[in-house]
């Protein structure tokens, strides 16, 4: 595998200068994600819309670059997106690094930014630091309609 | 490439090249590939390779049961293996003879370590205020073992802590005193790739009445190692850091201790005798030696012992003291780069680590692999030790004897384009 195949510039650029990293001040719901064996810790933060949408999505933490690159572009890909079509992405994002889904077109389009981390597929080592993002908002957007359907039920 | 290194001319000429790596199959094929991760495991030497592969088509029977001939031959492969082993180590009797008995087979250092961890504390009577000692270096493999025996036993886990990477006369005195009941410190670091000076270790912990084990797996593949000058009562180590097949380790330990030991492991073979209520053990070794052994990887790790010695152990310690003064001397070089231990090249056995500036240890290793250079990435099985630096990991390249210069220059020449891709360069 190419070097910059992976960490091009594209990618370099999320690590650098990421657009997402900040402390969100008012969210809506937030949740902690970590990798212990490499030391990646992840704070994400969702803001939902009235209309139920995710409005706004930060993360702040420290990690590897593929773990904090795959942050950047999650939380892009996820403004405007509904918790049930996130949490939809986030299974395909891991079925993309997996090897499970590898249908170039389909990855571009649903992911767009983040279909650049599909080489990640050939680095079993690298799956957890890419997924990191992904497992936690899932975890965290999944807790948020198993409360609203609690609620909704009581 | 000009890497800074106070390594002579003479010496740099005696490592550019590596007449070793033919032996090595994987190496031999793969010319692109600088292997320089053999404190993780080494690569093996066609020898070790044929032996294996000569053992299951010539002599395959199950050791010790059998009454026929081949049977009789694979027995007699694990003793010599067993006096291959104990030879080596110089666990050799007042007549000269290699020891061989006290040589227990297991599946690795760890399962060593954790027979012992299983087996002193009857023999010790560890119990509440008793201590066990252990360095702040260890391997996971010596710390978890004694910190279950201590919550199980109720006798705390002491740790010994470095100045300057060194265990202190200081220290030593400080924390092995009379509530220390065993010892267990490694002669090698995997991390710092340090050597301690294990004889006044041992010597503070028999003054005290405490027995001092002693984790080789990082010190007898590179260093030329005897149990009688260590002064230890047990030695642990792995066949496969050292060329030998993977799932066969070794433990050494004094003849009179072995015998004052309950079993580990019970079962097949190591009984004497077994009636509905009770058994009879074996003598050592066959005691500590439960079901079908590996007799194979015993075959083939003696195979190993004969190839280190072609080579001779002084060649692998001399010629690896060079590619490890030239690597920590690179590493050093390079300003965007952190060796994590003794800057003194001279003081690391195989291994150093290192910090690349700002940029996570698993994107280095990534980088590397990408242009054929293996190194490990994480916190390498030593978490106490990470946390205890400061790291929560660090990049580790280590060396053996098959490794040469280039593959030295190839890992510093992939740091300097990490460096470029993490700054905007690429």
């Amino acid at each position: 595998m190419d070097v910059t195949s992976l960490y091009n510039a594209q990618f370099m650029d999320h690590v650098a200068h990421p657009d997402y990293k900040y402390d969100m001040g008012d969210c809506t719901c937030e949740h902690d994600g970590i990798n212990p064996s490499c030391g990646d810790e992840l704070h994400l933060k969702v803001k939902l819309g009235d209309d139920g949408r995710i409005e706004e999505a930060a993360y702040t933490g420290h990690g590897c670059a593929v773990s904090m690159a795959s942050a950047d572009m999650m939380s892009d890909l996820m403004v405007g997106k509904t918790p049930e079509e996130a949490v939809a992405l986030c299974g395909l994002f891991k079925d993309m690094v997996t090897g499970k889904e590898t249908d170039a077109e389909k990855l571009d389009e649903d992911l767009d930014e983040a279909a650049m981390l599909k080489d990640v597929s050939h680095m079993p080592a690298r799956v957890k630091c890419a997924e990191l993002a992904w497992r936690t908002l899932s975890e965290m957007l999944k807790g948020v309609s198993s409360e609203a359907s609690t609620t909704e039920g009581a | 490439m000009a890497a800074s290194t106070n390594l002579t001319a003479d010496e740099l000429a005696l490592i550019a090249q590596s007449p070793y790596k033919a032996d090595f199959p994987l190496l031999a094929d793969n010319p692109d590939l600088a292997f320089l991760d053999s404190a993780a495991t080494s690569q093996r030497p066609r020898q070790v390779l044929d032996a294996q592969r000569r053992f299951y088509e010539t002599m395959n029977a199950n050791p010790l049961r059998g009454l026929y001939r081949l049977s009789v031959e694979a027995t007699q492969a694990i003793a010599d293996a067993r006096a291959h082993i104990a030879r080596t180590i110089g666990a050799v009797g007042e007549d000269g003879e290699p020891a061989a008995d006290d040589v227990i087979f297991t599946r690795n250092a760890s399962e060593s370590l954790n027979l012992l961890a299983h087996t002193l504390p009857d023999v010790v009577g560890l119990g509440p205020g008793d201590e066990v000692c252990v360095s702040i270096m260890e391997h996971h493999s010596n710390i978890i073992p004694w910190q279950q025996v201590c919550r199980r036993t109720g006798a705390k886990l002491v740790y010994l802590r470095l100045d300057d990477y060194r265990i202190t006369p200081e220290e030593v005195a400080r924390k092995i005193g009379p509530r220390t009941k065993i010892v267990s410190v490694t002669h090698v670091s995997n991390v710092l790739g340090v050597e301690n000076d294990i004889r006044p270790i041992a010597a503070a912990a028999h003054a005290v009445g405490a027995l001092c084990v002693v984790d080789g797996a990082q010190s007898v593949p590179h260093l030329k190692v005897d149990v009688r000058e260590l002064g230890c009562d047990f030695l642990a180590f792995s066949a496969h850091k050292m060329g030998g097949p993977m799932g066969i380790g070794v433990l050494w330990g004094k003849h009179d201790l072995l015998e004052r030991m309950p079993p580990f492991l019970t079962g097949g073979e190591m009984i004497d005798s077994v009636t509905e209520e009770d058994a009879v053990w074996a003598p050592v070794p066959q005691k500590f030696e439960a079901g079908t052994q590996d007799a194979a990887g015993a075959y083939a790790f003696d195979a190993d012992l004969t190839y280190l010695e072609s080579v001779g152990m002084e060649e692998v310690e001399g010629r690896e003291r060079l590619l490890a003064r030239y690597l920590t001397d690179s590493l050093a070089g390079l300003d965007f780069v952190t060796v994590v231990g003794p800057a003194d090249g001279a003081r690391h056995v195989g291994a150093v680590s290192f910090d690349v500036r700002g940029v996570h240890p698993h994107d280095v290793a990534s980088i590397l692999d990408m242009r054929g250079v293996c190194i490990r990435a994480g916190h390498h099985c030593a978490q106490p030790l990470l946390t205890y630096l400061g790291y929560n990991s660090t990049c580790r390249a280590s060396v053996a004897f098959y490794n040469d210069k280039a593959d030295i220059d190839r890992l510093v020449e992939g740091l300097e384009q990490v460096w470029s891709i993490f700054n905007g360069r690429n």
